[in-house]
């Protein structure tokens, strides 16, 4: 008791050691040195392309020398808004429309059930079901599509087996997405479309339904709620920001896809197959450019839509 | 006629889940009006008993009657049964208004007389003028008052309490406890309580049952329970009890009948004190004393053998330990239990 010990004098103190205590002591520096890299990459590579897009839409190409003219111009977008072009964005977002809500319509049951049916073992082999075709390759997908969608292909054939050939001809004849057959007509891409971003709908939507408590839905029932009313006024609102979650990626990824239709369909254009082809084949970056803008335009809208009808208060 | 049929009735219900049964072959009443506990540790089979009278559970085997009316395989939707969930279950993306209204927005009740009823459920709560709150808002014991709300809008026959105070702490939870039986004998409607607290059991309930494994140990009057526990089980968790053996009874009363006593009814006094005719005495030495606060544990070594612990008030200055003292207490507070180990 009455000696009390000397404070120990640390002597000790090796460079690395000094190093460690310095961040230890001051967390925004170490803050500030862990963001730096992540921070650069996205402020140069990411923004900074985007911010080089946005000003090369303002430019325009000279049609005579076939040259870009590096000067201020709202003209590109003039020759956005022709009314061809107006055609090709109205499709697209038609397209990316349909999918996001055939999307939704198919992906909302088999969700629901991984979330609240479901043995782990079932869920297990389900997520790897619905994860597995995204590990391999993009093209060969949408190429095999074209071979199951062509006229002597395995859809044809299903169709003749059930002796379906009187409906599928008239989906074939309706104007304007009906064609010579399902691989040439507006169907095509749609079910390629519909094939490859199912995945990025139901995933979402599936934790938004686990997120639901099982005490909400017996609750409804016991105040009297039917299956339909406890699904309409509480397992839908309560998965709705999954289902906005899952339609951003449905919509965003059709919008700006430009592989599907120039393989599928009837060769009418997207927004994406022009903006490869006019920077590519023609050279005219501004009104690529002009056009990689709009999806960003109508994505933006959408967002700020999807945050008026609540989707991102539950985040 | 209808008045004197029991609001809820079980007959020989059996819900197994896998191996284990749950409720094993349960029989009871409730009359209507009552509020009634089932109180029993967790897996007694207490809360499946409440879900099988909500519905959300059906029974393997046997008749579930509600005021007289065969409700086994009745879906939660059919029953006029209304819960208040052990978490609330509070529709989070709605008001307060909108949970309290919702089961007369399903009825599609009139929006006036909606509005009207649920200011007036909201008043009896004591929650008037909260109707546009969000319910993230809400601390937890006005989101307790919600889902009573929501629950008693409908005027239910009877009104099921899954552990609704569980997650309130101790003051807000003595206060709940008196609102809701103040509460429950304005309405007038039969509340089932859920509950793994001894103590709230005793203090609300007109009967109460206690479960142990998917059994009724005990049904009665909160007095009756704690006075004249039936088994062991139900002497050791209403309340502590010595639980004394066959063996010892013999040297402590000259018979081999195991018995119960609860510690506050033994007296501890000096040696000489003279011991009273239908009392029982015997000679022991403090072992160990607990300060409770407003009274004080002892466990006492006997003489004999064995221990007993006994509760004194703190009126008198604590017992030094290690002092020898004598132990008094009445036959008639003897309690025969069956098979004390």
């Amino acid at each position: 008791m009455q000696n009390t010990p000397p404070i120990p004098v640390r002597c000790d103190r090796s460079p690395a050691r000094r190093i460690i205590n310095f961040f230890y002591f001051r967390p925004l520096w170490l803050l500030a040195l862990l963001l730096a890299a992540p921070l650069l990459w996205f402020g140069v590579v990411y923004l900074g392309s985007l911010g080089a897009l946005l000003v090369q839409s303002f430019f325009y190409l000279d049609d005579f020398t076939g040259q870009v003219v590096r000067q201020f111009t709202l003209q590109t977008y003039a020759k956005l808004f022709s009314r061809s072009n107006v055609d090709i964005i109205l499709r697209t977002v038609g397209m990316a429309s349909s999918v996001t809500v055939a999307a939704a319509i198919l992906a909302f049951p088999l969700a629901y059930y991984m979330a609240r049916y479901a043995s782990p073992p079932i869920k297990a082999t389900l997520s790897l079901a619905v994860l597995l075709p995204l590990w391999s390759n993009y093209l060969v997908r949408v190429y095999s599509w074209k071979l199951i969608l062509a006229q002597e292909g395995v859809l044809s054939w299903f169709i003749r087996l059930f002796h379906l050939e009187g409906l599928l001809s008239l989906l074939l004849s309706l104007p304007g997405i009906g064609g010579s057959s399902l691989s040439v007509s507006a169907f095509g891409p749609f079910l390629a479309f519909l094939y490859l971003w199912l995945p990025y709908m139901i995933l979402p939507m599936q934790a938004a339904l686990e997120r639901v408590p099982a005490s909400l839905i017996e609750a409804s029932a016991d105040l009297g709620g039917r299956n339909w009313a406890t699904f309409r006024w509480v397992v839908l609102p309560l998965a709705f920001p999954g289902v906005v979650a899952g339609s951003i990626f449905t919509f965003s990824l059709t919008l700006g896809d430009f592989i599907v239709p120039s393989i599928l369909g009837n060769s009418s254009f997207f927004i994406g197959q022009v903006a490869y082809i006019q920077q590519g084949t023609s050279g005219n970056i501004p009104i690529a450019a002009a056009f990689t803008v709009v999806p960003m335009v109508i994505m933006t809208f959408y967002l700020i839509a999807a945050k008026r009808l609540g989707a991102f208060d539950a985040l | 006629m209808t008045d004197r049929l029991p609001a809820v009735e079980f007959i020989q219900v059996t819900r197994q889940f896998e191996e284990m049964k749950a409720v094993d072959n349960l029989s009871f009443r409730v009359e209507p009006g009552e509020f009634f506990s089932l109180l029993g540790p967790s897996g007694s089979g207490k809360t499946t008993c409440l879900r099988l009278i909500a519905g959300f559970e059906q029974p393997d085997s046997g008749s579930i009657r509600l005021s007289g009316e065969e409700a086994a395989n009745l879906p939660p939707y059919e029953r006029n049964v209304n819960t208040v969930f052990q978490d609330y279950a509070l529709f989070p993306h709605m008001t307060v208004g909108e949970n309290v209204g919702y089961s007369l927005m399903l009825k599609k009740t009139p929006q006036q007389e909606r509005q009207k009823r649920v200011e007036e459920m909201l008043e009896l709560v004591q929650l008037a003028g909260m109707m546009k709150r969000k319910t993230s808002q809400l601390s937890g014991g006005q989101r307790q008052r919600v889902a009573l709300a929501r629950a008693l809008i409908n005027e239910p026959q009877v009104l099921l309490l899954d552990e609704p105070l569980g997650a309130l702490d101790l003051k807000l939870r003595q206060q709940m406890q008196v609102e809701l039986k103040a509460i429950q004998k304005r309405v007038g409607i039969t509340f089932i309580f859920v509950t793994h607290d001894q103590e709230e059991a005793l203090t609300m309930s007109d009967r109460l049952a206690v479960f142990n494994r998917g059994k009724i140990e005990q049904i009665g009057v909160p007095a009756e329970v704690y006075e004249r526990p039936a088994s062991a089980f139900v002497a050791d968790f209403v309340g502590i009890s010595n639980l004394v053996s066959e063996t010892l009874a013999q040297t402590l009363i000259g018979s081999a009948q195991s018995f119960a006593i609860r510690p506050e009814k033994i007296q501890i006094s000096t040696l000489e004190t003279p011991v009273p005719p239908n009392a029982y005495s015997v000679v022991g030495q403090i072992q160990d004393a607990l300060y409770l606060g407003m009274s004080t544990r002892y466990r006492v070594a006997l003489e004999q053998g064995g221990h007993l612990t006994v509760v004194e008030q703190n009126t008198t200055s604590a017992i030094p330990q290690g002092g020898k003292v004598q132990l008094i207490w009445q036959r008639e507070h003897i309690c025969p239990v069956s098979q004390v180990q």
